[in-house]
């Protein structure tokens, strides 16, 4: 049963993730991307990661994604010219991320890390429950999760400035209409 | 003081005098040069008499003294100190120097005054003089090199004094570029001495020479005549005499003092100083003695047909030098320096009145041109005769006990020594013959139109001032020479030099009569006293033989000049016509400068292009070139990198990731 | 399932990603493909962590997705002043690094 969701959920994802490279629309990329996102949120749930898989959801496929929807439907997506000016770069790009891909999976199968060849543990009810999460998160993990508060903070703030309209008395090129 | 410290002072004031003039050259006053550089060299020569004081009341066994003020380099065997050594042939060539240049300069002191160069001629002439001296006193090899370079500039610098004129550039190139060659035979020497003996103090090079050297070893006869290639190019010693007659090109002063009484000395005072060398090399000694013959008589011949009055007195220098670097060679030390000094005096005479004239004949040398000039400039002309006669050795002159002694010491000698006797007999009638043939154009007949303008006007002839070997024409612009000229009669510094010198030049000689006071050979003994030649010493009878031999030779000589020139004047005419070959012979002077030509400097340009053409080209620029290119090619790839595409970049950078776990993997493995 | 499988799965996936920033120009695309690769390394974390039994994989992947968030964020905005200047918005024409 449960290899049977493994390898629906695998091929969800892998096929998100093709869709996310191959769709010359922007828009159709995100909606790919969208489709990875629940794939692999329905695989960390066979991780008994009930909490992160939420989060997944929540966060990631509901927020972020929904960011970039407006981003795309503002800036709007061009396809892009068929030809590489890079000489080469299509077929080197693909040529290394295999072998990277391979030399992964020959690291990872061959290892003398002889767990990987198990199930993991078992573990006990709560694991992976949001409560389990949460009090890892404000017990041992306190700092590093105000700090990434504090990263959220400067993110927005940095956002803002990056995408504020240039005001009239500065010297502007190329400013856009009124938006 | 002691005998170092007056020393020292010898070598200050010069200096110092050289200095002054050169700093001081826009300001002084043009006389005030001429007059500090004649004080400097006359306390120059004050403190050489009181050298020569302080080492005569010294035992003549402990006249010796080295002294030094500074050590150059002190590091690994090597010890180069600036030390001097002071010892009866230092100082002998000491007084000999200063005592010359100081008449010289008083000389220069009218003859150059309307020069516009006045003050760069004093500081160069004091330089030289300061140059000289130390080689002179230097106390070890290196500082001799270095008195030798610095004589070698001066020499340059004071041939090409009127450096706008071409003639005098080319002159004092050719100079400097025969005496470099005569520089590295020198320092190739010193070096050799160096390696054998660990040292270049005289002293210790001296004392230890005889325990490490056989007699005859190719290493002593390999220094000798390295010694021998140095002193011939600075005594103007064939091969290497070719730039002496150009030298004529500077003024007249320079040629009296540096080419005739002290620089072409310096091969005679090198040999003599390393006799012991020499002793040790026999056949160095002889192949120098040789030399010396074999110059004697070239510049003998050359000098009979030489028409410029300047360059006949330079072969005759030549001519001289070669009999003293015969003397010192065969081991006649003493009589080799006497004659050194005799002969400083009688030829910087000659120079003296013969720059005289050519003043009065308007800046012209050739003697064909002049004539009567015995009624028209009387002194000049007396002190003329003088040095003529002092170099013709006439008996009782200085020339004649000293020109003389040589030959009888090789007679003494014996064997095959007699030769240097009869040919420095022959080469005596030769100079008697060609001095008096300069004596009796000039002096006597006619006047000619510039001897005429003096004697009726008591004015200099003026012309368009002339280069007096090529005939351009010539401003009087600084680097040409003077407006005015000058002559001794309308000169009273010119006429003291003169008249010191006529009177030296005739009664010198009286110092070193054979068994009589022999003063000089007594002062110079304890310096050649560790030399086996110097006592083979010729009986009073045998040197008077000599001397009574010489001095009908010297009579006769002047009898054929004499009906040669004033007897019968159209036998030379006709003498050049019968033997035009021999004529044409003598006056291209035995074809040495179309030899060397040939010889050395055409392979040597030849060498210069080919380097040029193929090595420059190929292998020099080639190499140069080639890295340039190589690490322009280097460049330009990692350029490509950096083409701003960023996807390039995180290419390269997941491919450096694949590759950093690629070696991991294999590691791990 | 053994844990390798999931461990695959997510070098699979980073390869992918990596292939899509190589190749794609468009800025909001290679945006994506970042966030693919992430999630790659998302997954690999929750897997150990369920592989050795410890929650604290699971609490660095939500670090990570916080990151990615904030770095979503700034990138869109830059996305959007590039718009906003009438630039393409082709990653190869801004090239004023190049050397």
């Amino acid at each position: 049963m449960e290899a049977v969701i493994f390898f629906l959920a695998a091929i969800g994802a892998i096929g998100g993730a093709i869709g996310v490279v191959a769709m010359q629309n922007p828009f159709y990329s995100v909606l790919a991307l969208v489709a990875h996102l629940f794939s692999l949120a329905a695989l960390f749930l066979l991780l008994t990661s009930a909490f992160v898989a939420a989060a997944q959801v929540v966060v990631y496929a509901g927020a972020v994604m929904v960011l970039y929807v407006f981003v795309v439907a503002y800036v709007g997506g061009g396809g892009e010219p068929v030809a590489d000016p890079i000489h080469g770069q299509r077929f080197l790009g693909i040529l290394v991320a295999s072998i990277l891909f391979v030399e992964l999976s020959a690291a990872i199968l061959s290892s003398a890390l002889l767990a990987l060849g198990t199930h993991g543990p078992d573990v006990p009810a709560g694991f992976g429950d949001p409560a389990a999460i949460g009090r890892l998160l404000l017990e041992k993990f306190l700092l590093p999760f105000e700090a990434s508060s504090i990263l959220l903070l400067i993110a927005a703030v940095g956002a803002i400035v990056l995408a504020q309209r240039k005001r009239e008395s500065e010297p502007q090129e190329g400013v856009s209409g009124p938006a | 003081m002691s005998a170092t410290s007056w020393a020292w002072l010898v070598l200050l004031f010069p200096l110092v005098g050289s200095i002054a003039i050169a700093l001081g050259f826009r300001t002084l006053p043009s006389k005030a040069a001429g007059l500090i550089g004649t004080a400097a060299i006359g306390a120059a020569f004050i403190c050489g008499i009181a050298a020569l004081v302080c080492l005569l009341g010294e035992d003549p066994e402990a006249r010796h003294h080295a002294s030094s003020l500074w050590d150059y380099a002190s590091v690994a065997g090597l010890n180069i100190r600036l030390g001097i050594y002071v010892d009866p042939l230092s100082v002998f060539m000491v007084l000999v120097v200063t005592g010359v240049s100081t008449l010289i300069h008083l000389y220069s002191y009218g003859y150059m005054q309307s020069d516009q160069g006045y003050h760069r001629f004093f500081s160069y002439l004091n330089f030289f003089v300061f140059s000289m001296l130390l080689l002179v006193l230097a106390g070890n090899f290196v500082l001799l090199i270095v008195g030798w370079a610095f004589v070698g500039f001066a020499s340059y610098a004071l041939i090409s004094f009127w450096y706008r004129r071409k003639t005098a550039t080319k002159a004092g190139m050719k100079a400097f570029v025969i005496n470099v060659v005569g520089d590295i035979g020198l320092v190739l020497a010193a070096f050799l001495i160096f390696r054998e003996l660990g040292t270049f103090e005289y002293e210790d090079v001296f004392a230890k020479a005889p325990q490490v050297f056989h007699t005859n070893e190719w290493t002593v006869v390999a220094i000798c005549l390295l010694l021998l290639v140095g002193a011939f190019a600075k005594s103007a010693q064939l091969p290497f005499h070719t730039w002496l007659p150009d030298a004529m090109e500077g003024p007249t002063p320079v040629s009296s003092l540096i080419h005739a009484a002290t620089m072409v000395t310096a091969g005679v005072y090198l040999i003599a100083r390393t006799h012991t060398l020499f002793v040790l090399a026999p056949t160095a000694a002889d192949i120098a003695a040789f030399v010396g013959l074999a110059t004697l008589l070239v510049a003998g011949t050359i000098a009979l047909v030489m028409t410029d009055l300047k360059r006949a007195i330079a072969y005759s220098t030549m001519s001289q030098i070669g009999y003293m670097i015969m003397g010192v060679s065969i081991g006649a030390y003493s009589a080799g320096m006497f004659h050194l000094m005799t002969h400083a005096f009688f030829k910087a005479l000659l120079f003296m009145a013969a720059g005289s004239f050519i003043s009065a004949m308007a800046n012209k040398q050739n003697i064909d041109e002049m004539s009567g000039f015995g009624k028209a400039m009387r002194f000049t002309s007396i002190t003329f005769v003088c040095g003529a006669l002092a170099l013709a050795a006439f008996p009782g002159t200085s020339g004649f006990f000293s020109k003389d002694e040589i030959l009888a010491y090789a007679h003494a000698r014996g064997g095959m020594y007699d030769i240097f006797q009869i040919l420095g007999y022959f080469g005596a009638l030769l100079t008697a013959i060609y001095t008096f043939r300069l004596v009796f154009r000039v002096l006597p007949g006619k006047p000619c139109k510039e001897a005429q303008e003096l004697i009726d006007t008591g004015h200099l002839a003026h012309e368009t001032p002339r280069n007096p070997a090529s005939g351009e024409e010539e401003d009087t612009d600084v680097g040409f020479p003077g407006a005015e000229h000058h002559i001794a009669e309308q000169s009273p510094g010119m006429k003291i030099a003169m008249g010191v010198l006529a009177f030296l030049a005739l009664f010198a000689g009286l110092v070193q009569v054979p068994g009589l006071d022999e003063t000089i050979t007594h002062f110079l003994d304890p310096v050649f006293a560790d030399s086996p030649l110097a006592e083979i010493v010729p009986s009073v009878g045998a040197s008077w033989a000599g001397l009574a031999i010489g001095a009908a030779i010297s009579v006769v000589g002047i009898g054929i000049a004499y009906w040669l020139y004033i007897l019968r004047p159209e036998m030379p005419a006709a003498l050049i016509r019968r033997f035009g070959w021999l004529h044409t012979f003598l006056v291209n002077k035995w074809y040495f400068d179309e030899l060397i030509d040939v010889l050395v400097v055409r392979p040597a340009l030849a060498i210069g292009r080919f380097a040029n053409r193929f090595f420059e080209r190929f292998v020099v620029d080639g190499l140069v070139t080639g890295t340039e290119e190589t690490v322009r090619g280097a460049s330009s790839v990692a350029h490509r990198l950096q083409n701003g595409f960023v996807r390039s970049y995180a290419l390269i950078l997941i491919a450096g990731f694949a590759g950093l776990a690629l070696y991991f993997l294999i590691v791990q493995s | 399932m053994n844990i390798e499988w999931y461990i695959v799965l997510s070098a699979l996936l980073f390869a992918i990603g990596a292939v899509g920033i190589l190749v794609r120009r468009s800025p909001m695309v290679i945006l994506l493909c970042l966030e693919l690769m992430l999630n790659a390394g998302n997954l690999a974390l929750v897997a150990f962590s369920r592989e050795v039994g410890n929650q604290q994989g699971q609490v660095f992947a939500l670090v990570v997705m916080v990151i990615a968030a904030c770095e979503v964020v700034v990138g869109l905005g830059l996305i959007v002043a590039i718009f906003r200047r009438k630039l393409p918005l082709n990653v190869d024409d801004l090239r004023e690094l190049r050397g």
